[in-house]
C-alpha cells in the first residue's frame, strides 16, 4: 500500500484514495485524421513497462479529484517524484543524479 | 492425570490458579501462565500430531512461531472453531477444548501410518503429480481423499459471534519484537519523546530474557524487564501492543499488526470485548527486532516425539517450570546449545550426554557443563533415533571434521528426549516482504536482512548478534539511528550489562551423515509440517530441480503453515549440497506476508454483514419497502425491481406493470442515474468533444441524447444531455457509470484541454427523479402543475422549471420508454413529498410503480440500448445502428472518432446489434446464448453472435431479444439459431431491433 503525496493538496494520503491512471504524458495528436492506422495504434494501445523509473498519471479520486504525475521505481516501489499535470519530470532514467535524490 | 514434567519451583507459572483444559476430549490441568504446548508436556502428552504424508507421530519441537507439529484445533462449540492454531503461542485458559487435527481414529492409534509405513516408498516427491494423473477423469475423487488425509484443522459451520476491529496507526519508529534489543530501541526512543509503538506476539514483553537464566547487572534480567516496560508504559506517546504479530511489511512502511485481545481468556471474547485488532501501521521509521530460530540439525528420525530443539527445551524448564523428559541427550554445534542440558540438570532431571559435533570445544558454557560433571562426547553426532511415539534411544558415532561422515564404532545411549541445536537463524521474514533479498553471512551461519528501500533498521538477534549485551547495545543504536533520522534529540540511555561469556565459533552442520547414505538411512525430516525429508530434496535435485523456488514447489518445503521456519534452512543446505554448490549459490526462498497465520475476522474487522459494502439508497425508498418492492443492487445502490402484489409471480407482476404503462402511467423511481452538472464558457465545446454527436446548436431549455465512446471508438456510456443555460448543462450518465464518467470527463479537461473553461460536479445526490410515463402522465402531471403542459408549449426533449406538488422542479420530457414521458427532477428531500402527491393524484388513471425490470423490457420493446449491456467495450455506434449519433461535421477530432475509423472498425461481418424475434413467441432466449447460422454443424460450431437483451413482451404478446450477429444490419430476415446447453435449439428471426411503435408516434403527442 503506497503512501502518495497529492500536489494538490498539499498532504501524504493513502493508497487507497487514489487511483493509477496508466503511463503519463501520452499526448493525443493534434490531428488524429492524420494519423495512418499504425500511428493512431501506437497513441492508444501501446504503453511502456519499464523495469525501474516509470512516469504515470494518478489522479487523487477519493479526495480533489485532481490528477498528478508520479515517478516510480517500478522494482523498488519507491515514489522519486510527485509533479502536476503540465509539468515535466525532474527525475529520469539515466539521470543517475537525480535519481538518488 | 498429575502434571508429571512440572517441577516444583520456578517458572513464569502461577502455580495458585490452576486451569482446566480438554485435549482430545480428556481433561487436564496447568497452570496460569502455561501455554498449550506447556500444559501438554506438562503433563507427559507426547503426540500431537500425526505428519501429513506418512502418518508419522509428532511432538511438540519448539515453544514460539517457529512450531511445525503442534498446529491444533481450537474450539468449545462449532461457531468457535479455529484452525491452525501453534500451541506453543495459546495461552492456556480455564475451559480450552483442543484436538489434534489429524488421525484416524485418533492421534495416537492412527490407521493411516500403514500407509505411510508401506506406501512411503511410494510417495517420493511429487508424487501426487506423479500417481494420480491417470485416469483424469478420476482426479476429484484422488483429490478427495488425499485432502481428508493430509488436513490440517477445518473451518467452522457456523458463524463467527465474536467482533473484530480494524484501527490506522501513525508512528514514528515501530519497534518489532520486545526481547532485550526491542526493548532497548523503543526505551531510547521514547525518551526523546518519538511516537512509538512497541510489538510483541508474546503475552509478555522481554523475549528470550523470559527464558534465561542470565543476570543483568547481578540482577535477574526480568527486573530489568519490568522497569523498562513501566517506563515505556509511563510515556505519553507510547503504545505497547502485547499479543500482537507484526505479520506483514508492506510498501512505503506500511505494517499490519495481528492483536489478539481476549484469545487468552475464553472460547469467545466476553461481552462488550473485541476478540482481535488488526492495526495498520503507517510507521516513519521501523526497527525490526525479531530475533532468530534455532535450527534443529537433520538426523534420522529426527522427527520421533521427544525431539526437540534445545532453546525450546531452556524455554520450558525455565519460563514454565517443565522438564518435557526423563533423560536427555543434547546435540548440538555450538555453544548456546549446552544450555539446554545445564538447565535440565539443573532441574534434576539426567542428562545423559552432550553430544558436541565439533572436535575440541572449550566455550564457556562447555567448561560449565564440565564442571557439573556431565558426560561431554566430542566430535560426534547422534546419527539416528530410536522410538516411535516416543524417543527410546539414540545411536551415537564419531564423525569427520566437516560432519560429511561418521568415522567411528556406533554406541547406543538410552534417553527419552533428544534437543538438538544446528545454530541459529535470523528472522528475516518481515524484512523480505517488500522484495529485499536476504544475504548470507557465513560468520552467522545463516541469512540476515539485505539492502532495503524501506525505512528500516535492525537491531540483535536478526543481525546474527545474540549475545544479551549485544542485542541490547544494538537496540540502543538503532533507536539513536532512528531518532537522527527523524531530526529528534537523543537522550542518554544506561544499559544494563550481562557477564561476558567466552563463546567459541559453531560448526558449520545442517545435515548429520548416517551409516547410509541419505536415500537408504531411515528418514531425516527437514521440514516436519510438510513431511520433507533431506532423501526428498536430493531426489528433487536428482530430476533436475536445481533452482531452490523449484525445489520448494517440488517438494513442497516451507509449504505448511509455519513456511518452513525451522526447515527451510536446513533443505536449502541439502540441496547445496546434493547440487554441489553453496548456500549463497543456492540461494534462499523468499518470505511473503504473513508471518503467521492470521484469522479471516481480524482482516475483515467491521467489514461484514450490513457493514461490507456502502449501501445506497434513494428518498422514496421506504415507499418502495412498503410497496413490496423486490430489489436489485445497481453499483451500491438499492434499487426497485418489480412490486408483485400478493401472489403474483414475477412474470405476472412484469405483465401487469408493462401494460399498465402503456395503457395509462407508470412511474419509476430514476433517482439513480448520474447527473453530472457541467458549467463553463466553454462547457458547450467540451460536450462536442466528449460525445459522438453534434452539441453546438442545441437550445437553452433543449435536452438531446449522446453517446460516449473511448478513444478507441467503442461506445462505453450514453445518457441525455440538457441545456439549461448558455454556459450550464446537466449530463444524465448510466446508474452504475457516473463515476467513472465523471473521471473521465475530468481526465480530458485536465490532462488535454485545460484551456477549456469548464467545471464538473457530481449532483446524483442532490436530486429525486421520478419518470412517469405512458399516454395520461401529462393528465396526471397536470394535476400537480400550473404550468402549461401542451405539446406546443412542453415538446418532447424539452426541459422547463416549474412548480409541481407546490416545489420547484426541473421537468424533463424524455422517454425511455417510448411513451410520453416527464421526467420529474426535485431536490432530494421533496421526492417523497411529491412521489405521494403523484400517487395521491394516479389512483384514478391507475398509476402504477415499476421497476427496473419493466423499465428494461419496455426500453427493449422500442430497441433502446443500455449501455454496459447491449455494449460489452467491443462495439462502437455503427455497429449498434446508430450512426444516426454520429457526427462527421464537428470541426474538432471528438474522442472515438479517429478510433471508430481504424481499418478493423469498417471491415464486413462486424457484429452488429440487431433485433431477434422467436419462432415459437412464447419461447424466451436466456440472455448469453451463442448464435449460429447452422444448426447442424458439428462441434465445435461457429459463433456469430449472442444475446444481449432478452424478455417476454406482454405488450407484444411474444417474446423479444436483442443480440450482436456478424453481418447483423444486412441479415434482415435471416434465420440464426441458439442451441442451449439442454439440447434444445431456439430458432430465431433477424428484425429491426424497434419492435413497436417504429415511427416513434407514440411519444410525440
Amino acid at each position: 500500500m503506497f503512501y502518495i503525496y497529492c500536489p494538490h493538496c498539499g498532504e501524504h494520503r493513502e493508497e487507497e484514495e487514489f487511483h493509477a491512471k496508466g503511463q503519463a504524458h501520452i499526448v493525443r495528436p493534434i490531428d488524429p485524421a492524420a494519423c495512418d492506422d499504425k500511428a493512431w495504434g501506437e497513441y492508444l494501445f501501446f504503453r511502456k513497462n519499464p523495469r525501474g523509473l516509470h512516469h504515470e498519471l494518478w489522479i487523487h479520486a477519493a479526495g480533489c479529484r485532481k490528477f498528478f504525475n508520479m515517478t516510480r521505481d517500478t522494482v523498488t516501489y519507491e515514489i522519486k517524484e510527485i509533479y502536476k499535470i503540465g509539468e515535466q519530470p525532474s527525475v529520469v532514467a539515466g539521470n543517475k543524479l537525480a535519481g538518488n535524490k | 492425570m498429575s502434571q508429571k514434567n512440572r517441577l516444583g519451583t520456578g517458572g513464569r507459572i502461577d502455580r495458585t490458579t490452576p486451569l482446566k483444559f480438554q485435549y482430545n476430549g480428556k481433561t487436564y490441568t496447568g497452570f496460569q501462565g502455561d501455554t498449550l504446548a506447556s500444559a501438554i508436556l506438562a503433563n507427559g502428552i507426547d503426540v500431537v500430531g500425526r505428519s501429513f504424508k506418512y502418518s508419522r507421530p509428532r511432538g511438540v519441537v519448539a515453544a514460539g512461531a517457529e512450531e511445525p507439529n503442534a498446529v491444533l484445533q481450537l474450539g468449545a462449540t462449532e461457531e468457535t472453531q479455529v484452525p491452525n492454531v501453534r500451541a506453543t503461542q495459546q495461552e492456556l485458559f480455564d475451559g480450552l477444548t483442543s484436538q489434534a487435527v489429524n488421525g484416524w481414529p485418533n492421534v495416537d492409534n492412527d490407521m493411516m501410518s500403514w500407509v505411510g509405513k508401506l506406501g512411503g516408498k511410494m510417495m517420493p516427491p511429487g508424487f501426487y503429480y506423479k500417481t494420480f494423473m491417470y485416469p483424469k477423469s478420476l482426479w476429484d475423487t484422488y483429490e478427495s481423499m488425499i485432502r481428508k488425509a493430509a488436513g490440517l484443522g477445518r473451518s467452522p459451520l457456523e458463524n463467527d459471534p465474536d467482533t473484530y476491529d480494524k484501527v490506522n496507526q501513525h508512528c514514528d519508529v515501530l519497534v518489532v519484537g520486545a526481547g532485550p534489543a526491542g526493548l532497548a530501541a523503543a526505551l531510547t526512543a521514547a525518551r526523546s519523546g518519538a511516537r512509538v509503538i512497541l510489538a510483541d506476539e508474546q503475552s509478555e514483553f522481554g523475549g528470550s530474557l523470559l527464558s534465561s537464566k542470565e543476570l543483568l547487572d547481578g540482577k535477574p534480567a526480568t527486573s530489568w524487564v519490568k522497569s523498562a516496560v513501566d517506563e515505556l508504559a509511563g510515556c505519553a506517546d507510547v503504545l505497547l501492543l502485547p499479543r500482537a504479530t507484526v505479520n506483514g511489511y508492506h510498501d512505503h512502511n506500511f505494517l499490519t499488526i495481528h492483536e489478539r485481545l481476549t484469545d487468552h481468556l475464553a472460547d469467545k471474547a466476553p461481552v462488550g470485548m473485541v476478540r482481535q485488532r488488526l492495526h495498520r501501521v503507517r510507521a516513519k521509521w521501523v526497527v525490526l527486532a525479531t530475533g532468530a530460530h534455532e535450527r534443529p540439525l537433520v538426523f534420522s528420525n529426527n522427527d520421533v516425539p521427544g525431539c526437540m530443539i534445545a532453546s525450546a527445551v531452556s524455554t520450558y524448564i525455565n519460563r514454565y517450570g517443565v522438564v518435557p523428559g526423563s533423560e536427555l541427550v543434547l546435540m548440538t554445534t555450538n555453544d548456546y546449545g549446552y544450555q539446554a542440558a545445564l538447565d535440565w540438570h539443573d532441574a534434576q532431571r539426567k542428562v545423559v550426554a552432550i553430544v558436541d559435533t565439533r572436535q575440541n570445544p572449550q566455550g564457556a558454557r562447555v567448561e560449565q557443563a564440565r564442571k557439573r560433571g556431565l558426560n561431554v562426547i566430542t566430535g560426534s553426532a547422534v546419527i539416528e533415533v530410536q522410538g516411535s511415539k516416543r524417543v527410546s534411544g539414540v545411536s551415537v558415532a564419531t564423525i569427520d571434521a566437516a560432519g560429511n561422515k561418521v568415522t567411528g564404532a556406533v554406541n547406543r545411549l538410552n534417553a527419552d528426549t533428544v534437543a538438538s541445536s544446528g545454530g541459529w537463524s535470523p528472522v528475516i521474514h518481515l524484512s523480505s516482504h517488500t522484495g529485499s533479498r536476504p544475504v548470507w553471512d557465513d560468520k552467522v551461519v545463516g541469512f540476515v536482512p539485505g539492502p532495503t528501500v524501506q525505512k528500516q533498521l535492525t537491531a540483535g538477534g536478526i543481525n546474527g548478534k545474540y549475545s544479551i549485551n549485544e542485542a541490547l547495545s544494538e537496540g540502543v543504536l538503532a533507536g539513536l539511528n532512528a531518532l537522527a533520522k527523524l531530526d529528534l534529540p537523543a537522550t542518554e540511555v544506561v544499559l544494563p550489562s550481562a557477564a561476558d561469556m567466552v563463546e567459541e565459533a559453531s560448526m558449520t552442520l545442517f545435515q548429520i551423515p548416517h551409516l547410509l547414505p541419505t536415500s537408504k538411512a531411515p528418514k531425516q525430516f527437514v521440514d516436519y509440517q510438510t513431511d520433507v525429508t533431506a532423501a526428498g530434496i536430493e531426489v528433487a535435485c536428482r530430476e533436475g530441480f536445481e533452482s531452490i523456488e523449484h525445489v520448494k514447489r517440488y517438494t513442497a518445503m516451507g509449504f505448511g503453515t509455519d513456511q518452513g521456519k525451522l526447515g527451510n534452512i536446513n533443505g536449502m543446505a541439502v540441496a547445496a549440497k546434493a547440487l554441489n554448490k553453496t548456500i549463497p549459490e543456492t540461494g534462499t526462498t523468499i518470505f511473503r506476508p504473513n508471518y503467521t497465520p492470521v484469522t479471516f475476522g481480524a482482516m475483515v474487522g467491521r467489514d461484514c454483514g450490513e457493514l461490507f459494502d456502502p449501501k445506497r439508497y434513494t428518498a422514496m425508498h421506504k415507499w418502495h419497502v412498503e410497496h413490496g418492492a423486490k430489489f436489485e443492487d445497481v453499483g451500491q445502490w438499492k434499487r426497485g425491481w418489480y412490486y408483485p402484489k400478493p401472489g403474483e409471480s414475477m412474470q405476472e407482476c412484469l405483465d401487469r406493470e408493462c401494460k399498465a404503462t402503456r395503457d395509462s402511467v407508470g412511474i419509476l423511481d430514476a433517482s439513480t442515474l448520474g447527473k453530472i452538472d457541467i458549467q463553463g464558457a466553454d462547457a458547450r465545446e467540451f460536450l462536442g468533444r466528449i460525445y459522438t454527436n453534434a452539441w453546438a446548436k442545441l437550445a437553452v431549455g433543449k435536452c438531446r441524447y449522446g453517446l460516449m465512446c473511448g478513444e478507441d471508438g467503442m461506445v462505453f456510456d450514453d445518457g441525455v444531455t440538457s441545456c439549461l443555460g448558455d454556459n450550464h448543462f446537466l449530463m444524465t450518465t448510466t446508474t452504475g457509470g457516473a463515476p467513472r464518467v465523471l473521471e473521465w470527463l475530468e481526465l480530458w479537461h485536465q490532462t488535454e484541454w485545460p484551456e477549456l473553461d469548464v467545471y464538473f460536479n457530481t449532483v446524483t445526490d442532490h436530486w429525486s427523479t421520478l419518470t412517469i410515463s405512458g399516454p395520461n402522465s401529462r393528465k396526471l402531471l397536470s394535476e400537480l402543475t400550473d404550468f402549461d403542459l401542451s405539446n406546443e408549449n412542453f415538446s418532447f426533449m424539452d426541459v422547463h422549471q416549474c412548480t409541481v406538488a407546490g416545489v420547484p422542479a426541473r421537468v424533463f420530457r424524455i422517454s425511455f420508454t417510448g411513451e410520453l414521458s416527464y421526467e420529474i427532477n426535485v431536490q432530494a428531500n421533496y421526492g417523497m413529498h411529491v412521489w405521494e402527491k403523484l400517487f395521491e393524484h394516479g389512483k384514478q388513471f391507475n398509476l402504477t410503480p415499476y421497476g427496473t425490470e419493466t423499465m428494461h423490457v419496455l426500453r427493449a420493446e422500442k430497441g433502446f440500448i443500455i449501455a454496459g449491456q447491449d455494449t460489452d467495450g467491443s462495439v462502437h455506434p455503427h455497429d449498434l445502428g446508430m450512426s444516426w449519433c454520429v457526427s462527421d461535421q464537428k470541426p474538432f477530432s471528438y474522442v472515438g472518432k479517429r478510433g471508430m475509423a481504424r481499418q478493423d472498425c469498417m471491415r464486413e461481418n462486424r457484429k452488429q446489434l440487431v433485433g431477434l424475434k422467436t419462432k415459437e413467441p412464447k419461447v424466451v432466449i436466456p440472455e448469453g446464448s451463442q448464435a449460429v447460422f447452422d444448426p447442424n454443424e458439428p462441434i465445435p460450431m461457429t459463433m456469430v453472435g449472442h444475446i444481449t437483451s432478452s424478455y417476454y413482451s406482454a405488450n407484444l404478446g411474444h417474446s423479444i431479444a436483442m443480440g450482436v450477429i456478424k453481418g447483423g444490419l444486412s441479415r434482415m430476415g435471416e434465420t440464426v439459431y441458439y442451441p442451449q446447453a439442454d439440447g434444445r435449439v431456439i430458432e430465431a428471426e433477424i428484425c429491426s431491433l424497434v419492435f413497436l411503435d417504429p415511427k416513434g408516434e407514440r411519444q410525440n403527442v
